[in-house]
């Protein structure tokens, strides 16, 4: 459902929005002080620590929150703005800016708020921001071979670490709670006082907000990683019940000629795909079983899905995430198109005549399937399947 | 000096992390202020120096504008023109709007305003490198586990415990 923009709200609606969230935004920052420049680098002093506080909070409620959301469906995190990561820029970026907070006070953000309220220390700084992304702009020659290096990608951190975006959740949410806590102990000392709890609402609402938090954390699993992780569990795969079409089945249906009735999805890669496909077969990804909405292809009504590639279990891998994901009608191959390629193209009329009818029908069909269907190929033109636009955000800073 | 009143830091924490929340689920991407002012300082050279703007390296890769649009159509500048008024009239009903230069007991005047266009320009330059400030890079980067954002973060707050010894004489 969501991201709302750009398809239920227009840009232009989400400019008026983008208004709406800043006045709340700049509320917020100046109810909670950021329009001080002594209580923002208070933090990096010992004497006041707001800006721990206020930042580690928003942070965990918000990476919470959006598992939330997407758990429920009502996000699609593969459609929000992931910061890219440009390791040395990001690095030294962040250096230069924290040089610039024990310098100048302020952050752009808190600025703002300062200088809203008549602060002229703000509106010198603001002056300053203006003037550094100049410098930069102006500068871009020189700075652009760092400012390109160490490119990732959008990565977030379950995709490059042994972690879940849950245990990450989890961890970051602890350790907001021990950094309060340790802050809290640290004031009291300072204060000369021994209190290790005090039982009021606050501290009590504290706690259970962080506790609330934890457990959403583990709670609110990601759709997505969910799926891909069963898949790549083996015993689970071999377990999964899946219809499976024989190969001299799919050999019919390819004569038959019945392509309002059966297709094939083929999961191999695009070059393997180009130099030979199966007649009225389409070339996937797992991204597309996963796109917004369910892909159109799979959902035809009547139509029987036959999953290919190569070997048989990475086509229950992909049958698995298309039965989680609510796709009716799915049928794997059996043995894979190793199989089909042996048994049907590569078919070989024994030596030995037939000595059952049986025998003798598989003999004559699959000697009749190598010839027709061996032409079919040849004459089909294998199609791709349409890789829906990426729509991830762009933008941010 | 008065004792200020301040809303609880959780409270505000969290009703932050609300609104980014809410701001991913509307328009798919957080909060950021930075971002705004690149916009406004690519439209000053735009409307300055038109032809230095169609010439120079940065100006041509990142004016993604259909032509005739302003750069300053965007939604982070909308989103920091709230910020401006949302934070005046929270100041107005705390009583808090007035003109003074807030700076650190030792500090004279002139070492603030110095230090204050200092950081500022310090911030624009650093904010580009890192491809967004505290609100974009470091906390939306936070909520959404970005690799990136998280490094920034550590750097930015990192950075400034390592200098803030240095330049202790500005506050304490």
């Amino acid at each position: 459902m969501g991201p709302l923009v750009p398809d239920i709200i227009s840009e232009n609606m989400s400019h008026i929005l983008g208004f709406l969230i800043g006045l709340a935004f700049g509320a917020i920052l100046e109810q909670a002080g950021f329009s001080s420049s002594r209580k923002l680098v208070g933090l990096f002093y010992g004497y006041d620590f707001t800006v721990l506080r206020v930042f580690f909070t928003a942070g965990v409620v918000a990476m919470v929150g959006i598992l939330g959301l997407s758990h429920f469906g009502l996000l699609d995190l593969t459609e929000i703005y992931v910061n890219p990561t440009y390791l040395w820029s990001a690095i030294v970026g962040g250096l230069v800016m924290g040089l610039g907070f024990v310098i100048g006070g302020f952050c752009p953000g808190t600025s703002v708020s300062a200088a809203a309220i008549g602060k002229i220390d703000a509106w010198i700084f603001l002056g300053g921001i203006f003037i550094g992304v100049l410098v930069f702009t102006e500068g871009y020659p020189v700075f652009e071979e760092l400012y390109k290096a160490g490119y990732m990608g959008n990565i977030r951190v379950p995709d490059r670490f042994e972690i879940s975006a849950n245990g990450f959740a989890f961890i970051t949410v602890i350790a907001a709670f021990f950094a309060f806590y340790a802050v809290y102990l640290f004031e009291q000392r300072k204060k000369k006082a021994i209190t290790f709890f005090e039982p009021n609402v606050r501290s009590v609402a504290v706690g259970a907000l962080a506790a609330l938090l934890a457990i959403g954390a583990l709670l609110f699993t990601d759709r997505r990683e969910r799926i891909l992780r069963l898949a790549q569990s083996n015993e689970f795969v071999a377990s999964y019940p899946v219809d499976v079409m024989e190969i001299d089945e799919a050999a019919f249906w390819i004569m038959e000629k019945a392509h309002d009735k059966v297709q094939f999805i083929d999961f191999r890669n695009k070059e393997e795909f180009s130099k030979m496909a199966l007649p009225n077969s389409f070339n996937f990804t797992v991204e597309n079983l996963f796109e917004k909405g369910g892909n159109p292809r799979l959902k035809l009504k009547g139509m029987k899905s036959v999953f290919v590639a190569d070997d048989e279990f990475t086509e229950r891998q992909m049958a698995v995430i298309a039965k989680e994901l609510g796709y009716k009608r799915i049928h794997i191959l059996r043995g894979g198109l190793d199989a089909f390629r042996r048994e049907i193209l590569g078919f070989v009329t024994p030596i030995e005549p037939p000595k059952t009818l049986a025998e003798e029908w598989l003999v004559r069909f699959r000697s009749n399937a190598r010839t027709e269907i061996e032409e079919l190929i040849k004459h089909n033109k294998p199609k791709k399947e349409p890789q829906q636009r990426e729509k991830r955000k762009l933008g941010g800073c | 000096m008065r004792e200020e009143r301040y809303m609880n830091p959780y409270l505000a924490g969290l009703l932050l992390g609300l609104l980014l929340v809410g701001t991913f689920f509307v328009t798919g991407r957080g909060l950021g202020a930075s971002g705004a002012f690149k916009r406004v300082v690519i439209a000053t050279v735009e409307t300055i120096a038109p032809t230095h703007a169609s010439q120079a390296k940065f100006y041509q890769e990142y004016s993604t504008q259909p032509p005739g649009s302003s750069p300053l159509k965007d939604f982070l500048v909308f989103e920091v023109v709230g910020v401006l008024i949302g934070a005046f009239a929270s100041g107005l009903y705390a009583g808090r709007v007035s003109w003074r230069l807030e700076k650190g007991m030792n500090a004279t005047v002139r070492a603030r305003i110095i230090g204050a266009f200092v950081g500022g320009v310090l911030w624009g330059i650093g904010s580009q490198f890192a491809r967004g400030c505290t609100s974009g890079a470091a906390l939306s980067g936070l909520a959404v586990m970005s690799i990136g954002g998280i490094l920034t973060m550590l750097c930015i707050f990192g950075g400034a415990y390592g200098f803030a010894y240095f330049f202790r004489k500005l506050w304490i």
